[in-house]
């Protein structure tokens, strides 16, 4: 379960967060869709730990352990996974040893041996199998010189190999035609489980179809202003975020 | 009126004319190497040891670096060469090994049919005069003083022979090593003359905790045949605390020939690597790489001049630095193409990752082209790693610490991994590995 607790958060002087509050329950896909510059994808960033946030005030509890107060390897470690809206380049660390890297790293911080290389291999093989990545893009340096479907493609099968508690999917429809919007949907939908909830940030009601949610948040002013069902999401479509942006232009 | 300046000889300088004046009687060669001996202590006499008003040696002031000159190694013992016997032990294949500057044969193995071994006393002692060209560097890097110095007081070094056509598959290892327990300086040269359509890799490195303490004046000249295919690559990596290592590196192309270089320098020494580099031939490949890893007060200089004389060459000098705690690297690359070298490409790159505010880096690229249908280019970045990268790796369970290692051994390895020897690929990544290694521990 994802808790975030009254969450006041400001880039360079600039409010982003305001007293944000959202829970997420054990199994439970959520979708928060809201207009541009809401502060999405600062909640995203901030939940996995990146610098350049000034967290006032707040607590973002997975199962019940406080993720501000640690690292953004040991979030990791403890089950949280962010797949990047811009997964990044890393030139010269081949696919294969990154990924071998990061399994072993959290496996190591959970006091859990490594895997042997055989049995990683294999993992590896199942995993990039049912995302359609070819064997000789494991041997290239991670998303080096691929598309933009491959590096969201390459994010997902990280997470099937780590197996996190919860994910965060930050605008993941991104960049991606139809085919691979498709595939990376499936992936995602193939690892949900009665265990592990998912956070969907999105602009477009469709992804929304692929990966169909259970609740969905309306973002705005940085913090949730609308719940509902899947619905939501199909009426969001029709009248767009203009009510939502005049709610929080008469809030301010 | 002028004032006129009479530059006093520091310490090192006299110790060095005393040292050449003691020494020239007993140095090996015929009335021609004896010439060739004097006009070179001459030129070094003019011009004294470098300092920062020569441009190229700008930053590296040897003259004050450099307080002393070392009394010269004596020729290797019978006891030292046992003892190194043991430290060398069966490792190494194909291995020449030069002890103080002095080839040792008793040491050195048998190379494959093909391949001519003789010492350099000896192919000086003859002084042919087909030799004296190719031993003088072919005129590259003569108006440089230490390039001048090492002609003037060359002791010895290995003159190895490639015969046309021969495909020698296995690296022939140039091992250097010390004699003496005290610092001394040594003074070698060596020549590898490959013959046309031959193949062969030559490897440089050094045995022993420390590596050469004193002063080293080393020069390897390699002169490539038409259409032959050669492989170079070079480990300094075990330089001692306050050593001096000035390795002079020579290399003409002929024509249609491949050439690969790649350098690994890191140690706690000052190491100034010179680059002479010319494109006789036309349409010949040369690609120059090189890596230096320096943490502590470490000094790297890499300075380097390929002048592309032939048609159609493709030229690719590509340096890396990873500066840490207070270290400072050089380097200065100057592509030079004549008149007549057109459809050149040539292409210089250097890249620093500064760790910390205390490093420094100076970079010096130039071009100089007199022709007009070329394309060629240079460039040169310094910067610290990407925060953004490393956000991504910590975001999938790989804490900070390790996540810069896999960056910076990505970063230097990236240039080790071109050596067309996968076996030599593994050596200088194991080597880059365990340099990062010793920076996580600290």
């Amino acid at each position: 379960m994802l808790e975030v607790k009254n969450l006041n958060v400001s880039v360079a002087g600039r409010k982003i967060l305001n007293d944000f509050c959202l829970t997420v329950k054990d199994g439970e896909v959520a979708a928060i869709m809201g207009p541009n510059g809401t502060g999405k994808s600062t909640l995203s960033y901030v939940i996995a730990g990146k610098k350049d946030y000034e967290v006032h005030s707040g607590e973002v509890l997975l199962n019940g352990f406080n993720l501000l107060e640690v690292e953004p390897d040991v979030r990791a470690s403890k089950g949280l996974f962010l797949a990047f809206q811009y997964p990044l380049e890393i030139p010269g660390v081949a696919t294969m040893t990154f990924l071998k890297a990061a399994v072993n790293a959290q496996r190591k911080h959970r006091g859990e041996a490594e895997l042997s290389t055989p049995d990683f291999m294999k993992k590896v093989k199942v995993a990039s199998d049912k995302l359609g990545i070819k064997s000789d893009m494991m041997k290239r340096a991670l998303n080096v010189g691929f598309s933009g479907g491959e590096k969201k493609r390459m994010d997902i099968l990280q997470m099937a190999l780590l197996e996190p508690a919860f994910g965060i999917l930050d605008e993941t429809d991104s960049g991606l035609d139809i085919d691979a919007l498709r595939i990376v949907s499936e992936g995602v939908n193939s690892l949900r489980t009665e265990k592990r909830g998912f956070l969907v940030i999105t602009h477009y009601q469709r992804l929304l179809d692929y990966i169909v949610p259970d609740t969905v948040h309306v973002m705005s002013g940085g913090k949730i202003v609308r719940t509902g069902g899947k619905e939501l999401a199909l009426e969001l479509e029709k009248s767009g975020y203009a009510e939502y942006a005049t709610a929080e232009s008469a809030a301010a | 009126m002028s004032a006129q300046i009479i530059p006093s000889k520091t310490q090192a300088e006299t110790g060095l004319a005393d040292a050449y004046g003691a020494a020239k009687a007993k140095l090996p060669g015929n009335a021609e190497i004896v010439k060739l001996r004097e006009d070179a202590f001459s030129a070094f006499t003019e011009s004294g040891l470098p300092h920062r008003r020569i441009e190229s040696w700008h930053y590296t002031d040897l003259r004050t670096i450099m307080r002393e000159a070392l009394p010269v190694a004596p020729a290797p013992s019978a006891s030292a060469i046992e003892a190194l016997r043991k430290e060398i032990g069966t490792g190494l294949t194909q291995k020449l090994v030069l002890v103080d500057g002095v080839f040792v044969p008793e040491l050195s193995d048998t190379l494959p049919a093909g391949v001519t071994v003789r010492s350099l006393a000896s192919v000086l002692a003859e002084g042919k005069a087909d030799f004296i060209p190719l031993i003088s560097g072919m005129g590259l890097g003569s108006a440089d003083p230490i390039v001048a110095l090492n002609a003037a007081m060359m002791q010895d070094g290995v003159v190895i022979e490639v015969a046309p056509g021969a495909a020698i598959a296995d690296p022939i290892n140039l091992l250097y090593a010390t004699g003496t327990a005290t610092p001394t300086a040594c003074f070698s040269r060596s020549l590898v003359v490959v013959g046309q359509g031959a193949s062969v890799t030559v490897c440089e490195s050094s045995i022993g905790e420390g590596s050469r303490t004193g002063q080293t004046f080393g020069a390897l000249i390699f002169s490539v045949g038409d259409e032959a295919n050669v492989g170079h690559t070079l480990s300094l990596t075990k330089t001692a605390v306050g050593s001096v290592r000035l390795e002079t590196f020579i290399v003409e192309l002929g024509t249609k020939a491949k050439f690969d270089s790649f350098a690994l320098i890191a140690g706690s020494g000052l190491v100034r690597r010179q680059i002479f580099m010319r494109f006789a031939g036309d349409e010949s490949e040369g690609a120059v790489r090189g890596v230096s890893l320096l943490r502590g007060k470490e000094h790297a200089d890499t300075t380097l001049f390929a002048e592309h004389v032939g048609k159609s060459c493709i030229g690719r000098e590509t340096f890396r630095y990873i500066l840490d705690d207070e270290a400072t690297g050089i380097f200065q690359g100057k592509i030079r193409v004549a008149p007549g070298a057109q459809q050149t490409d040539g292409k210089m790159l250097s890249r620093a990752l500064l760790l910390t505010d205390m490093v420094a880096m100076n970079n010096k690229p130039e071009l100089e082209i007199f022709a007009d249908d070329v394309a060629c280019g240079h460039g040169a970045t310094c910067g610290g790693l990407s925060e953004d990268q490393i956000f991504y790796m910590q975001a999938r369970g790989i804490p900070y610490a390790d996540a810069e290692s896999l960056l910076l051994e990505a970063f230097a390895a990236e240039l080790a991994d071109d050596i067309p020897h996968e076996s030599l690929v593994e050596v200088f990544r194991a080597e880059i590995a365990a340099w990062l290694a010793l920076r996580v521990k600290a």
